[in-house]
């Protein structure tokens, strides 16, 4: 989950209100936990639905209403104005929308100039997906001259500075060497074109979604005035991005402008007006299992900065989160506070029921355990090396398309391995080992199979000590069953394993493990192993 | 003390037997030639009796001359000079000589030297040859050679040699594996204040030491002592066998939920991204998906039966446009391919949302204890294999106060009395609640799970109806505490000696 941090002072301050234990505890029922607090910083886990507060003024307008402070819809809205881009339509194959919005009147700071390139960044990487559905570029209006083009060029047509960057460089330069260019340059892999935006002097803006130009794309303390762009794939998506920017900036002091997109159809962006969801009181009430009246949904919405008028609510335009009214109720839960809400368990009668599988996996280790066998668990994840070589089989095993490292990077096939890699690691341990483990095994076609296996490991451990303990399991189990001299077994010395039948089908095999498998794990004590296929016992 | 009576009475027959034949200083060897038991029963009886405060035991350490490997040889069939001599009944050359005495060519050289020294043979030139004959004082020797006398007479201690034999002994030293030096140990018992008190009594040998089935049947243990044992002695330890201490641990959470109700979910581990991930509305884009979080089958894809088929058509309207929930959904593309990817489920969501698409009647509660499966490097705090104890309410009339209800109520089964429940996120469900136990030990709240109520965009495609579902997915929590264990690769070491020694879950 992304974090921010904030300066303690700044948050006091954009709050109005200083930071006690109290306040700490409501951060964490508004549902964002506080990872780390001391005198300077205040650090916050952040839902990743929540986007729109990642930035000081955006937590903070939360946390204002949720405190109290200043509870409703707040209003945001921006000017018409004659700002235009013109959308081409190369970038359609690339990257096909773009948003747009101009903000006057800022009186930027360091810390401002920090908080919104944290804002994008968190933004890049959240709700952006690492910039693949959203990247955010900002920009000083004086530098830039309108209609701006949103354009695609093929790269080697493509020169520019790129930010932090005194030299020219080339599309496929600043992909191969810059290193914000090397992090994002598989976001436009295999295109032929490069999306661009391009002002009306040529000059080259960005080339979302990697970098902007050093000479026209970096704001810094002088910058009063900001265009701002969000390209991607769907527009909707982008539109609240640009929203939550665009309210942050509203919340610094900022005026918006609407810039119109020159699509085949026209656009204007940013709609800062509130979307409208209908919600019946009744479904809060519902879900939340407290009676709650319309009044009291109102006001435990406003407290959660939402706008309702007893049937429809009103969500800000910047947050990202509200897909079904479900969403509202959350929220009004929230509100109410998880702590308020009694706890019930209601009188419903429904019967338990154990899975008979697990039930008769239980029996078998009552009688193992009784046999005085000690049973182990190992993982599913296992090697090729263990599954096959050195157990001298070959039998195809399932491989994980992703492992982190080779140790673990096949599912097991057999337990053989498993117990014989268990008695390895236990050999500096007190004898007799006998030992059994019930779980699962995973098949070439996918098909998973529960198992028994058991592996005696003493001086006198034989065939015989084996079939003792098959004998009994079979007799506890109600299975009468006849063994079969087994042939190619090549983990086990030939002559001394034997397949077990129940009802003509083979579901066990015991035997003396060949004493090449027990060299390749270092055993110096005979092993008698039980496999068991347990899908064919019930 | 208890006296010599309680101290015969204790007596072991091996003691009984050795007893007799102590006296002040006595050797080991002795002990065991008079008491006609073996050496290892007579030490026993010797450790147990110095136990007892009976005799202590002292031991010595001796070099004793014994025969090395052609020594043995040269016992049995002489000394090469001996042989030499005994050939020599009348002149002979070397060859013959060797022959006849079976020499080789360099025992006959030491022979030669040897010999000479004693003035017992001499040399002289026949046709080019050398030939020997026997002196008178060979004669008188070749029967009683002293060195062959002294090999006879082996083993001895060092320093019990005459200073002849001493002489012989360090002349041998000096061939070839004829004699060698060896430390012996000599122990020798000495008789405590008690020891010297209780040789003077009568030592009974009716004691009974084991009652056997033939003194049952007969009767004959009427009448007579038992030996008394030494009842605070440590005994050898021996083992039972047992379950795996997690496996304990599972069944203790399972017999919760079936007391409650519930019925157990039972599915496979490697499962669709259909199933484990677009089901649960997880969008097809979100992080949870990526190589670095789940583990993704190679080469395996997963076929759609009829009905699954069906099913991933609503499914990818509820992705793309919330379908009849009536959600925006995602509003992205939703992709049948991605779907269709095979993985280790990574978590056991998965079966809550197999089971409410089979469930017949309502209201419904299920639950299952199950592995899931984290693409994660094994250290002493993540594991790439765990379990996740799962639970659904499939119920018109449940809501946030039955699901707060269920979940304190197994927490507080499980030993913890300090929880709190506040606001979460997950994407299958709304509203989303964490649990949070107050460590005793850290003094902090620890995470220990997630719940919430399904998502009608969940429910509805799933079920055919939108029906609140309450769901969670949690930690085996005090499995950790309980069992002190410190390094999460712990519970999957399969040590022995661990498992042994655990203590068993006493709930």
């Amino acid at each position: 989950m992304p974090t921010i941090t904030f300066a303690k002072a700044d948050l006091e301050k954009a709050l109005g209100r200083s930071i006690n234990e109290k306040i700490l505890e409501r951060i964490s029922f508004l549902g964002m936990p506080v990872e780390h607090v001391d005198d300077k910083e205040i650090v916050i886990e952040v839902s990743p639905n929540r986007p729109d507060v990642l930035s000081l003024h955006g937590f903070s307008r939360a946390m204002r209403s949720f405190l109290g402070i200043k509870i409703g819809l707040q209003k945001y809205t921006a000017k018409p104005s004659s700002y235009k881009v013109i959308i081409d339509k190369q970038v359609q194959q690339v990257r096909p929308f773009t948003v747009c919005a101009v903000v006057k009147g800022l009186k930027l700071t360091d810390e401002k100039i920090r908080e919104l390139i944290d804002l994008q960044e968190k933004v890049h990487i959240t709700f952006g997906r690492n910039r693949k559905k959203i990247a955010l570029g900002i920009y000083p209006l004086e530098k830039i001259k309108f209609p701006i083009r949103y354009t695609a060029k093929k790269p080697e047509d493509i020169e520019f500075f790129p930010l932090e960057i005194n030299k020219k460089l080339t599309a496929n330069q600043i992909l191969a060497l810059h290193p914000t260019g090397r992090k994002y340059a598989h976001l436009l892999e295999g295109q032929k074109l490069y999306p661009l935006f391009i002002d009306a002097k040529n000059q080259i803006m960005s080339m979302p979604p990697i970098i902007n130009s050093n000479t026209v794309g970096k704001i810094d303390l002088q910058t009063k005035e900001v265009f701002i762009e969000c390209s991607g794939f769907d527009f909707s998506y982008l539109s609240k991005s640009l929203n939550m920017i665009v309210a942050a900036l509203i919340d610094m002091g900022g005026v918006a402008y609407q810039v119109t997109l020159q699509y085949v159809t026209k656009k204007v962006t940013p709609q800062l007006e509130p979307e409208r969801m209908k919600l019946d009181p009744a479904y809060a009430e519902k879900i939340l299992g407290v009676p709650l009246k319309p009044a009291q949904v109102k006001i435990l919405l406003e407290r959660m900065g939402f706008g309702y008028d007893g049937k429809t609510a009103s969500i800000p335009s910047y947050r990202a989160d509200i897909l079904h009214p479900i969403d509202l109720v959350e929220d009004i839960a929230i509100a109410y506070g998880y702590e308020n809400i009694p706890e019930k368990i209601p009188h419903v009668a429904t019967i338990g029921k154990e899975d008979a599988a697990a039930v008769y996996e239980n029996k078998i280790r009552d009688v193992l355990t009784g046999y005085g066998l000690l049973e182990v668990k190992n993982f599913s994840l296992t090697n090729k090396k263990e599954q096959q070589e050195m157990v001298l089989q070959n039998r195809p095993v399932l491989e994980i398309e992703n492992a982190f490292s080779e140790e673990y990077s096949v599912l097991r096939r057999s337990f053989l391995p498993s117990l014989l890699a268990t008695l390895k690691r236990n050999k500096h341990n007190e004898f007799p080992q006998h030992i059994f483990e019930i779980g699962t095994v995973f098949k070439d076609d996918c098909k998973e199979e529960r198992r028994l296996c058991i592996a005696l490991c003493n001086t006198d451990t034989d065939f015989t000590k084996i079939k003792q303990i098959l004998d009994g399991l079979m007799q506890a189990l109600n299975k009468p069953f006849v063994l079969e001299e087994a042939k190619d077994y090549a983990s086990f010395i030939n002559g001394r394993v034997a397949i077990v039948k129940v009802n003509n089908v083979n579901v066990a095999h015991i035997g003396e493990v060949h004493p090449q498998v027990l060299t390749n794990f270092e055993l110096e004590m005979p092993v008698a192993v039980l496999e068991m296929n347990l899908e064919l016992m019930k | 003390m208890g006296g010599t009576e309680d101290l015969l009475a204790k007596l072991h027959p091996l003691e009984r037997k050795v007893l007799p034949f102590l006296h002040e200083g006595v050797s080991f060897e002795e002990l065991v030639e008079k008491s006609k038991n073996k050496p290892v029963e007579v030490m026993r009886a010797l450790q147990w009796m110095q136990n007892k405060g009976i005799i202590a035991i002292q031991e010595a350490t001796k070099d004793v001359a014994t025969l090395d490997k052609n020594g043995i040889d040269y016992a049995k069939r002489g000394l090469p000079e001996t042989r030499f001599l005994k050939a020599l009944t009348k002149k002979l050359s070397e060859q013959e000589l060797a022959k006849k005495a079976d020499l080789k060519k360099e025992e006959v050289n030491v022979c030669i030297g040897l010999l000479r020294r004693k003035n017992a043979i001499t040399i002289q030139k026949e046709n080019k040859k050398l030939v020997f004959a026997l002196t008178p004082e060979g004669e008188k020797i070749k029967e009683h050679l002293p060195e062959q006398e002294f090999l006879r007479a082996l083993p001895m201690p060092v320093d019990q040699l005459t200073s002849e034999e001493r002489f012989i002994y360090t002349d041998f030293l000096k061939r070839k594996n004829i004699v060698k030096k060896e430390t012996a140990k000599k122990i020798s018992a000495h008789l405590t204040e008690m020891g010297r008190k209780i040789i003077k009594e009568k030592i009974h040998d009716d004691y009974i030491d084991k009652l056997d089935i033939d003194m049952l049947k007969s009767g004959s243990w009427r009448g007579k002592k038992f030996r008394s044992y030494d009842v605070l002695a440590n005994v050898p330890k021996s083992y039972f066998g047992k379950k795996h201490f997690e496996n304990e641990v599972i069944d203790y959470v399972k017999k919760i939920w079936l007391e409650l109700g519930f019925q157990e979910m039972k599915g496979t581990m490697m499962q669709s991204a259909f199933w484990d991930l677009d089901c649960l509305f997880v969008p097809q884009d979100h992080p949870a998906r990526e190589m670095q979080d789940t583990f993704y089958l190679k080469n395996r894809q997963y076929q759609f039966s009829k009905e699954e088929k069906e099913l991933a058509k609503k499914i990818k309207a509820v992705h793309e446009n919330g379908w009849q929930t009536g959600s925006k959904g995602w509003q992205s593309s939703w992709n049948e391919d991605t779907a269709r990817k095979m993985l280790l489920r990574t978590h056991t969501t998965v079966l809550s949302a197999q089971t409410i698409s089979k469930v017949q009647q309502l209201p419904a509660k299920f639950f299952s204890v199950g592995k899931v499966f984290r693409n994660e490097a094994l250290d002493w705090k993540h594991s790439f294999e765990f379990y996740q104890v799962e639970g659904i309410v499939i119920d018109e009339h449940a809501n946030l106060q039955h699901l707060k209800g269920y979940l304190r109520e197994f927490y507080a089964k499980m030993g913890y009395d300090k929880i709190r429940m506040r606001p979460s996120h997950f994407p299958y469900t709304e509203p989303s609640l964490e649990v949070d136990v107050f460590h005793p030990v850290k003094k902090e709240w620890v995470e220990l799970g997630g719940s919430g109520i399904f998502r009608p965009e969940v429910v509805k495609p799933l079920l055919g109806k939108d029906v609140p579902v309450l769901a969670w997915g949690l930690g085996l929590g005090r499995l950790f505490d309980y069992f002190d264990i410190k390094d999460i690769r712990d519970i999957n070491r399969n040590d022995v000696k661990q498992l042994r020694s655990m203590k068993l879950w006493l709930k």
